[in-house]
Parts: structure tokens; C-alpha cells; sequence
């Protein structure tokens, strides 16, 4: 045999019922499971960050520059594990130059470039323009040129150019608020438009991928905001994190309320699938659904932060409760991640077995390669933060200098 | 404006408009290049007599005449190079014993290429019968619907194939498949189905699952030709498709399908 086929054999033993001969393989693992993950994060961030300038919410301001670099970091990792997972990885390009317009999947790429071109990159272009300038003239030598190829040879710092800026920051992102719901949308109609697929088939897909994801933005931007914190020296602002607790709390509530109604409908219409899919949820995904999921992801910091805006908990305490909760969060997100896409893979399509999923842990589906996309972007918005500082200080000298 | 103005000015807002729409519009080369460059391989197959426009092909099975033998299985491995290990398969052979409480088991062994084993005396089987399964060339498929790139599409006879130089193997017309009968080819890791032995009925031929039964529990045959042993087949029996809730119009056809079969 010129090829391996060797880890399909053990999976021969697990399966329980009838499962179509071609199933014992499962197609989706790790990687496209981080794939929503990650644009969930990248649509999350941007809404959190548009916050601050449609919708005014002051107190989230220190947030705002990061969230975009951190959208930014994590879009441009996003299609890495998709085209990792193809089995014909060289020929990934074919979807951007020849997609087929019928297709969900297709459309990626229009989604993708419009969203990185004419979204993303231009709002943080143009929110940092000013800077670029400024810090170019006091730079030498390389540092210098790359600051200027930065800043695209732009060198108008009149009023009206800064004015036409923060206009130009505004209107992308009113545009952007809409993109970054079609961004991650879009990721839930490419399973929620499977009909054959009854764990995925259902039209509130893209509407609970939307709202986990502005969940999990959100708690990602709590984690990251208090984190840099820390590690910079600062103080944290109590009411910047006072508000994402609060936006988190009632994102999540929606979330919650629409998964679960998602649940209920799926249950009491008790379709043909109804049996195989209660067999999955109680012997294949119960801890990572219901346990990690449903009670360690959602219920816990549900409360948690429900008990702090009851009970005016001191500020130290809030802090510990708000980091607790971001990083359940990000677990109950990342295993509601998985619970779709694997989990709608282990039953299957004649609804009469299950089969199981192994993670290897080396190769290209393995644990180690996904790892490193998880890692990626968190070093990605390293190296960002470092070009285009996010903090303070400099809009404070751009202040200062405006005001000579 | 000012002339002292405009010099500072690198870009006027007017040309940035222009650069800012010239540049979105770059996000729709893709879709020109994509018409300009519809991959059409089977083409090259058809030669001057053929003319696909001509024919619509289609199959049908009779549930009642199936042995459960397994040569179909066999045969097509063979005839279309499938890989011999029991995860990859055009086209299989599904057993379903209904005992005495109506439970409902369901096997195929190795795609039931080797046949079946008999059932012991001590189970109480109230029915039983063989059901062959392969790609049912929906009218309306799914899965060309979704493959991303176009390496799966219809051809004007009615046939979904593959180009498998095209296909990225993301799997996508895998889950869009209701009945399970896609797979990746491990050796050209690219997406494999039964093709109704393409390269067989152009020449006029049946394809190899039905050329071997040895009951004539497949019909091979052509919608369009009103003479054809496949309408006949559709006059004389009732007919079913499997899972025609989901309106993918198959074109494989079963007489005396039960109602356990999915």
C-alpha cells in the first residue's frame, strides 16, 4: 500500500450500531474546530472594539486599540488551520481564483479579503496614521522606512486630514459591525446549511455562532486587557472592566437563551434524528456539552458575575471572578467549537451508530499543529503591539502636540 | 481650494474615494477568473458520436432479487481501482434483520464484499433482505452545491463526477452527502464516488456492478429512452428513492424498499 491508512483500523472496534462503511473516517477534526474558534474571536474583538466608537460606550476605550490588533492577529490566522486540514493543501489557492458560486464554503474568500482589506486593516491604518507620521520623523535609518512604508508615504497631519481620519475610523466602522456579524455568521451557515446533517442543519446556527462569538471576543479582550495590565505595571481601570463584565454577562445571557432554544426545538420536534442524537449527546460528547459546555462555560460565570452585580463584591474579588470567568468562557466556547463540529460527525448519516474521534498528536491534524495555531496569534499580537503600540501614552503626546 | 493647500496634499479625497472602490474591486477578479476557467474535463472523453445532451442516466434495484453476494462490491473495487481496505467503497451491500420485537439490526461486513455470515437459530428474525447501495446521482445534489472550486459537478447525462486533479479535498461534499458515499481516496487524497462506471457506459457498456449480479437485481438504463429496461423497470414496480425529504432527487431507484432503510 502506497498510502496509510493504518489509524482507521483501531476506530473499527469503537463504532456501536450501523454506521456507513465510507464513516469510519472522520473528515473534520481538530483543526476545522479551530477554525470557527479563531474567526469567532476575530468577530468578537471588532464588535467589542465598535463599541467604543458607534455605539460611544466610553468606559471600554483602553480596549479599543487592542481589540483591533488582536481581530487583526487572530484573522490572519484563521484560514491557516482550514487550509492545513486540506488533504490537497496546494491547491488551497483555487478557492479564492476559481470558486464556485453555489458553494457556502466558496465564499470564504470574498468574506475573508473584504473583511481583512476593507475592514480591517483600513480602520487600523487609519487610527494609527498619525502616529506612523509622527514617529517616522523621529526615527533614523531602517526604522524610519519601515514607518513610513507603513503609513503608505502619507504625511498630511493638518486638522482637517485628522478630522477626515476619525470620520474615515467611524464610517468603517459602522461598515464593520455589519462585516464582522456576516464574517462569523457566514461560519455558522457553512454548517448550518448542511442538510444532510442534523446536528448542523438548523437555521439558528449562524445566529448562536454570532452570538458565542461576540462571548468569547469579549471574554478574550477581558483576559488580554487585565493580562497586558499586569504585565505593563499599570493600573487596571475598574470600570472598563466593571463594563466588559457586564457586556459579557448579557451577551452570554442571549447566547445562552438562544442555544437553549435551539435545544428545546430540536427535542420536542423529536425528528427521525431525535434517538441517534440523544445517544451522541449521552455517549459520546456529555462532559465536553454538557459538563464543560453547558455548566463550567456558561452556568459558573453566569453566576459569578450575576453574584458580583448583586453583591458589590470588592474590587480585588471582582478582578479574580472577571479573570476566572474569561478563561471558562474561553473553554466553554472552544468545547461549543468542537461540540459541532465533531460532535456531528460521531452519529451517523443512516442514524443507526456512532463512531469515535482520536486526536493524534503528531502530523498535520495532530494536537501539536493545533496547538501552535492557538499559540500563533497570541505571538502575531505580540509582534502588532510592538509596531503600533496600542496604550495611552502616545494618543496622550498626539494630544500635547496637537495642542502646540 | 486653495493652490497652497493642495500641495500638501498627497491624495485628494476624491482620487482616495476612487483608490478605496478601485481596490474593493479587485475582490471580484476572482469571480471572472472563475467563469473564465470552468474546468470541464470530461469533455475530452466524448468523442464526435457521443453527444451527452442525448441521454439521462439513471439505475434501479429491486430489493426483493438481491442475494446479498457481494460480487457488485467486488466487481467495482476492481473495475474502478478502489482500495481494497474496508473504509472505501462506491458502492456497498447492507443486511437488515428485523427480530421478533422489531428491533431493527443492520450489518455490512467489509461492505458485504464477502458476503454474509448466516444468522445463528437463536435469534428470532421476523424479515430479512439485502439492500445495495451506491452514489444515487441526485438531480439536485448537495454535493455539488457546495464543492468550493467546482471539481464536482453534473454532466448533461445526468452523472456526478469528480475531477480529481481539481479537487482540494476539503471535505465539504463529504457531510454535504446525505448517504454517506463519498470518501478521500487515500492514494489521490481527493474525493472518490461511484461514477456509474462513466468510462463504461460512454461505450455503450452497463457499469460493472450491474454487468456481475447475478439476479439482475440492478437495472442499468436510460431515463430519456422511453423503450429502455430501466423505465420498464419504473412502469412495473412501486418505487422509492432513499431520503427524498431532503430533495435531492435521486436517480437510483428501489422497488420494495422497506421502511427501516435510510
Amino acid at each position: 500500500m502506497d498510502h496509510s491508512t493504518a489509524n482507521l483500523w483501531p476506530l473499527l472496534k469503537e463504532v456501536t450500531g450501523y454506521i456507513f462503511p465510507n464513516e469510519i473516517e472522520l473528515h473534520w477534526g481538530l483543526l476545522v474546530v479551530i477554525y470557527p474558534y479563531l474567526t469567532g474571536l476575530v468577530a468578537g474583538a471588532f464588535i467589542l472594539a465598535s463599541l467604543v466608537k458607534v455605539f460611544n460606550v466610553r468606559e471600554v476605550q483602553p480596549t479599543y486599540r487592542l481589540s483591533l490588533l488582536t481581530a487583526l492577529a487572530f484573522l490572519i490566522v484563521a484560514p491557516l488551520p482550514l487550509v492545513a486540514h486540506l488533504s490537497r493543501p496546494e491547491r488551497a489557492l483555487e478557492i479564492f481564483l476559481t470558486p464556485s458560486v453555489t458553494s457556502a464554503m466558496a465564499m470564504f474568500g470574498f468574506v475573508y479579503v473584504w473583511y481583512l482589506m476593507a475592514v480591517l486593516l483600513l480602520e487600523i491604518w487609519f487610527d494609527h496614521r498619525h502616529e506612523l507620521i509622527l514617529r517616522a520623523e523621529k526615527e533614523k535609518g531602517l526604522k524610519r522606512v519601515f514607518l513610513r512604508v507603513l503609513s503608505l508615504y502619507s504625511k498630511d497631519i493638518r486638522p482637517a486630514a485628522l478630522a477626515f481620519d476619525k470620520k474615515a475610523v467611524y464610517v468603517i466602522t459602522v461598515i464593520g459591525v455589519p462585516s464582522a456579524l456576516i464574517l462569523h455568521g457566514y461560519v455558522g451557515f457553512i454548517f448550518g446549511s448542511v442538510k444532510a446533517n442534523p446536528w448542523w442543519s438548523s437555521v439558528l446556527m449562524p445566529i448562536v455562532f454570532l452570538f458565542s462569538a461576540t462571548v468569547s471576543g469579549i471574554a478574550l479582550m477581558l483576559f488580554l486587557y487585565m493580562v497586558i495590565t499586569l504585565f505593563r505595571r499599570r493600573k487596571l481601570d475598574m470600570a472598563c472592566l466593571d463594563k466588559l463584565a457586564n457586556f459579557l454577562f448579557y451577551m452570554m445571557l442571549i447566547d445562552f437563551t438562544l442555544e437553549g432554544l435551539d435545544f428545546i426545538q430540536r427535542v420536542y420536534q423529536a425528528e427521525e434524528s431525535i434517538k441517534i442524537i440523544g445517544q451522541m449527546i449521552s455517549q459520546r460528547i456529555f462532559v465536553s456539552l454538557i459538563v464543560i459546555q453547558v455548566l463550567l462555560g456558561m452556568l459558573l460565570p453566569l453566576i459569578a458575575i450575576a453574584a458580583v452585580k448583586i453583591f458589590r463584591f470588592p474590587a480585588e474579588l471582582r478582578r479574580l471572578i472577571y479573570f476566572v470567568s474569561a478563561i471558562l468562557v474561553q473553554v466553554g466556547i472552544f468545547a461549543t467549537r468542537w461540540n459541532v463540529v465533531i460532535g456531528g460527525q460521531l452519529f451517523s448519516k443512516s442514524f443507526r451508530g456512532l463512531t469515535t474521534y482520536k486526536i493524534g498528536i503528531g502530523g498535520m491534524e495532530g494536537l501539536l499543529v493545533s496547538l501552535a495555531f492557538l499559540v500563533l496569534p497570541f505571538i502575531i499580537l505580540y509582534a502588532l503591539v510592538k509596531i503600533l503600540p496600542p496604550w495611552g501614552e502616545d494618543a496622550t503626546h498626539r494630544r500635547a502636540t496637537a495642542a502646540n | 481650494m486653495k493652490k497652497e493647500d493642495k500641495r500638501h496634499m498627497i491624495v485628494g479625497r476624491r482620487d482616495f474615494c476612487k483608490l478605496i472602490l478601485g481596490g474593493l474591486g479587485l475582490l471580484l477578479l476572482p469571480t471572472v477568473t472563475s467563469f473564465a476557467s470552468r474546468k470541464r474535463g470530461y469533455e475530452r472523453w466524448y468523442g464526435t458520436k457521443y453527444n451527452p445532451k442525448e441521454h439521462r442516466y439513471g439505475m434501479g434495484i429491486n430489493v426483493d432479487r438481491c442475494i446479498g453476494c457481494g460480487r457488485c462490491v467486488d466487481a467495482c473495487k476492481k473495475e474502478n481501482d478502489v482500495p481494497d481496505e474496508p473504509f472505501f467503497f462506491r458502492t456497498w451491500v447492507e443486511r437488515y434483520n428485523i427480530g421478533e420485537k422489531e428491533e431493527v439490526i443492520v450489518d455490512s461486513p467489509n461492505g458485504g464484499e464477502d458476503g454474509f455470515k448466516n444468522n445463528t437459530q437463536e435469534q428470532r428474525i421476523l424479515r430479512s433482505f439485502f439492500v445495495p447501495k451506491l452514489c444515487n446521482q441526485c438531480d439536485n445534489p448537495p454535493c455539488v452545491q457546495t464543492c468550493p472550486v467546482g471539481a464536482t459537478y453534473k454532466t448533461d447525462d445526468g452523472v456526478i463526477l469528480i475531477d480529481e486533479k481539481y479537487c482540494i479535498g476539503c471535505r465539504y461534499c463529504i457531510h454535504a452527502c446525505p448517504y454517506g458515499m463519498r470518501f478521500i481516496n487515500p492514494r489521490t487524497r481527493t474525493a472518490d464516488k461511484c461514477t456509474f462506471c462513466y468510462h463504461r457506459i460512454l461505450k455503450g457498456l452497463s457499469p460493472a456492478c450491474v454487468e456481475v449480479c447475478p439476479t439482475e437485481a440492478r437495472v442499468f438504463g436510460d431515463l430519456s429512452m422511453v423503450a429502455s429496461p430501466l423505465r420498464r423497470f419504473l412502469r412495473m414496480n412501486k418505487i422509492m428513492v432513499l431520503k427524498p425529504q431532503l430533495n435531492t432527487e435521486p436517480k437510483v431507484y428501489y422497488a420494495a424498499l422497506d421502511m427501516e432503510v435510510r
